[in-house]
């Protein structure tokens, strides 16, 4: 299988004055397409800054980054905008939507960045809610939802441009329990039937045994790297 | 992103913050609504003035009784020592950069004919009168030579007469009765509408001098006139004819020792460029006090824009972090203060043509409402939207996604 993610030596250091804080330390791996990935570590371990570099909202101190074979180093920031645009969808742990704006308008929002004609987007965004089970709730502000139903949209709005990654930093980290499991059955089934590629930070173990593989990072190294049985959703 | 989209968003922002919309608004409505009604002002009292001088006539000299300081306070105004109809004969003879002149002599009183009556002023003038300020008849014709030696009892009528006492009627030879004399209408005068005072130039009634000062209006002094109106033979003219209708009544009036000359010379049309050149200078100034409102109004749009942004630095985060390049981030912001000074140039200049007329209609004043300067402050207003809107709106599309991302 070709390899959709591949890094290596990735730093980020972060500066302040004469103190340098890294927060990756020399990172190497591979995802394949298809994967669905848990990262795990304890807090200050650099998962959050990893996902950013690997999202293209940060860019590392040194290292290379390859997308698709596509080396992120070298690409402008327009060219970032579009393939965050095309290829990535994100999901994170305070949801993210725009306030005072309705569930349909903030899964429309990739749409509108997009080659998507204008009259298209209604319909698919529509369509991008059904699949997260959502309908009926097109009109609803942030607001007017529970957190697992924002959580949803921002789902939804990470589908709609039918993106080859989701990166998932702490999803469930603002919900409880059973609205966890039912995110995570959701993310689940994304990864089964659409091929999505799902790459996800989390803390809990009962969230990571989900997953096929978990890497466990520490001090902005990769610990250890392997692979599960991920548990039957149904 | 098409700028169709890019136009939606940039409305769809704003109406999510209606009350922030309307608040940075309101700097271009009040710039805007000034410039409007400050350059109405201005231009209204130019055209008034423009006005004015096209109805009294040009190279205008008029010689009062009463000597005037330098600061042009009268001074023994009124008193017994007064201008005749021999002192403006003299003048039209002896000066020669005088073209000609219009002595005149008159009062208040009533009039009547039929059954209808009316207060007017009656003027005794000669027929020069009319060529001076450029004032033709409508219908009938001008004093003549024997009228004017006989002292007849012909009257030149204003609009405003034949309105108020002949209503429909042909006045032409109709007799009416000033203080109880008849007289014979034997003009009516072109409209010539208010005067800058306000007051109606057409309500008025003109006799031959020589019939107002011994058979109307008579005086102690006899063939005393009121004002002696000039014109010189040319613009260039107006001093020298100055000066020799100064040298020749002096010489006339001789006063004696340190008494002051008991008459004035005063050149109107000097008078009237000063008043030219200070409207002139005035509406510049409204102008300008009114630009700088309008751009203080433009830096208020950047003001809120600059807050915008930082209040809305994670929105422009998560809009990157789902693909928004830096130049659709740049258009939405500079599409929404645009759009924002557009629409507050538009209400500014509801309310400032609302603001002008009222201002005219409380005070008077005559207002001058061009649409250039309609246009001029609307393209203005959308330029101050541009130019302020555009370090804001670039600030947020440089942000970086992630630090935008995770702004608290
Ligand atoms: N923007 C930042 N500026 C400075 N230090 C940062 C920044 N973001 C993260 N760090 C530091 O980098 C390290 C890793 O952070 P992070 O990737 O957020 O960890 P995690 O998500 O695993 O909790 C931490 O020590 C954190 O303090
Ligand atoms: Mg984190």
């Amino acid at each position: 299988m070709e390899n959709l993610i591949q890094v290596k030596d990735l730093f980020k250091i972060y500066e302040f004055g004469d103190i340098q804080i890294p927060a990756l330390n020399g990172v190497s791996l591979s995802i394949e397409a298809g994967e669905f990935v848990a990262i795990m570590g304890s807090s200050g371990s650099g998962k959050s800054t990893f996902m950013n570099i690997l999202g293209c909202l940060d860019v590392p101190t040194r290292g290379s980054y390859f997308l698709s074979g596509n080396a992120i180093g070298s690409m402008s920031r327009d060219a970032l905008a579009q393939l965050r645009n095309q290829q990535i969808g994100f999901v994170f742990q305070g949801f993210n939507l725009l306030a005072r704006t309705s569930a349909l308008e903030n899964v429309e929002l990739p749409l509108i960045y997009g080659p998507t004609p204008a009259r298209e987007r209604h319909h698919l965004a529509k369509e991008a809610l059904v699949s997260v089970g959502l309908s009926g709730r097109e009109d609803h502000h942030p607001n007017q939802l529970s957190g697992g139903q924002q959580q949803r949209v921002a789902i939804a709005r990470a589908l709609v441009n039918h993106p080859s990654i989701i990166l998932a930093d702490e999803p469930t980290g603002n919900l409880d329990t059973k609205t966890s499991l039912e995110i995570m059955q959701l993310l689940t089934q994304l990864n089964e039937e659409q091929k999505i590629t799902i790459i996800l930070v989390t803390h809990e173990q009962d969230i990571s045994t989900f997953t096929r593989r978990v890497i466990q990072f520490k001090d902005g190294l990769v610990l250890q790297d392997r692979l599960q049985h991920p548990k039957k959703t149904d | 992103m098409k700028p169709i989209s890019s136009l939606k968003v940039a409305l769809r922002a704003l109406q999510i913050n209606k009350m922030r919309s309307f608040l940075t608004m309101l700097g271009i409505i009040i710039g805007v609504g000034a410039v409007i009604v400050m350059v109405a002002i201005g231009a209204g009292a130019r055209e008034m003035i423009a006005q004015q001088i096209a109805s009294m006539g040009s190279n205008l000299l008029m010689v009062v009784p009463g000597a005037t300081t330098a600061g042009g306070a009268r001074m023994g105004g009124g008193s017994a020592s007064s201008l005749t109809s021999d002192d403006a004969k003299a003048i039209k003879e002896e000066c020669p950069a005088v073209k000609t002149i219009a002595p005149f002599w008159g009062g208040v009183t009533q009039v009547i004919y039929g059954n209808q009556n009316w207060n007017t002023s009656v003027t005794g003038t000669l027929p020069s009168y009319f060529e001076i300020r450029e004032w033709a008849l409508a219908s009938g014709r001008n004093f003549s030579d024997q009228e004017l030696a006989g002292a007849v009892k012909v009257a030149i009528i204003g609009k405003s007469i034949v309105e108020n006492l002949f209503g429909s009627e042909d006045p032409l030879g109709q007799i009416i009765r000033i203080k109880k004399i008849p007289f014979t209408v034997i003009g009516v005068l072109t409209p010539k509408g208010q005067s800058s005072y306000g007051t109606d130039q057409d309500d008025t009634i003109y006799i031959p001098l020589s019939t107002a000062q011994k058979r109307v209006f008579g005086s102690r002094l006899p063939n005393r006139v009121r004002m002696i109106m000039v014109q010189a033979q040319d613009l260039s003219l107006m001093a020298a004819a100055e000066k020799q209708i100064n040298d020749l009544l002096t010489q006339r009036h001789k006063p004696q020792g340190d008494q002051l000359a008991d008459f004035t010379v005063r050149n109107l049309t000097e008078i009237m460029a000063t008043a030219e050149q200070s409207a002139k200078v005035m509406s510049l100034l409204l102008g300008s006090i009114a630009l700088v409102s309008l751009l203080v109004g433009g830096i208020g749009i950047m003001n809120i824009m600059l807050v915008s942004v930082t209040e809305r630095t994670r929105e422009i985060g998560i809009r990157m972090a789902v693909g928004a390049r830096g130049i659709d981030i740049l258009f939405q912001f500079l599409t929404e203060s645009v759009v924002l000074s557009l629409v507050g140039g538009l209400i500014g200049i509801g309310l400032g043509v609302l603001g002008a007329e009222l201002t005219s209609k409380f005070t008077g004043w005559n207002v001058v409402i061009s649409i250039l300067a309609l246009l001029i402050s609307f393209f203005f207003a959308a330029a101050v939207g541009i130019f302020f809107g555009y370090y804001p709106a670039h600030k947020a599309s440089r942000l970086n996604p992630i630090d935008a991302l995770r702004y608290e």
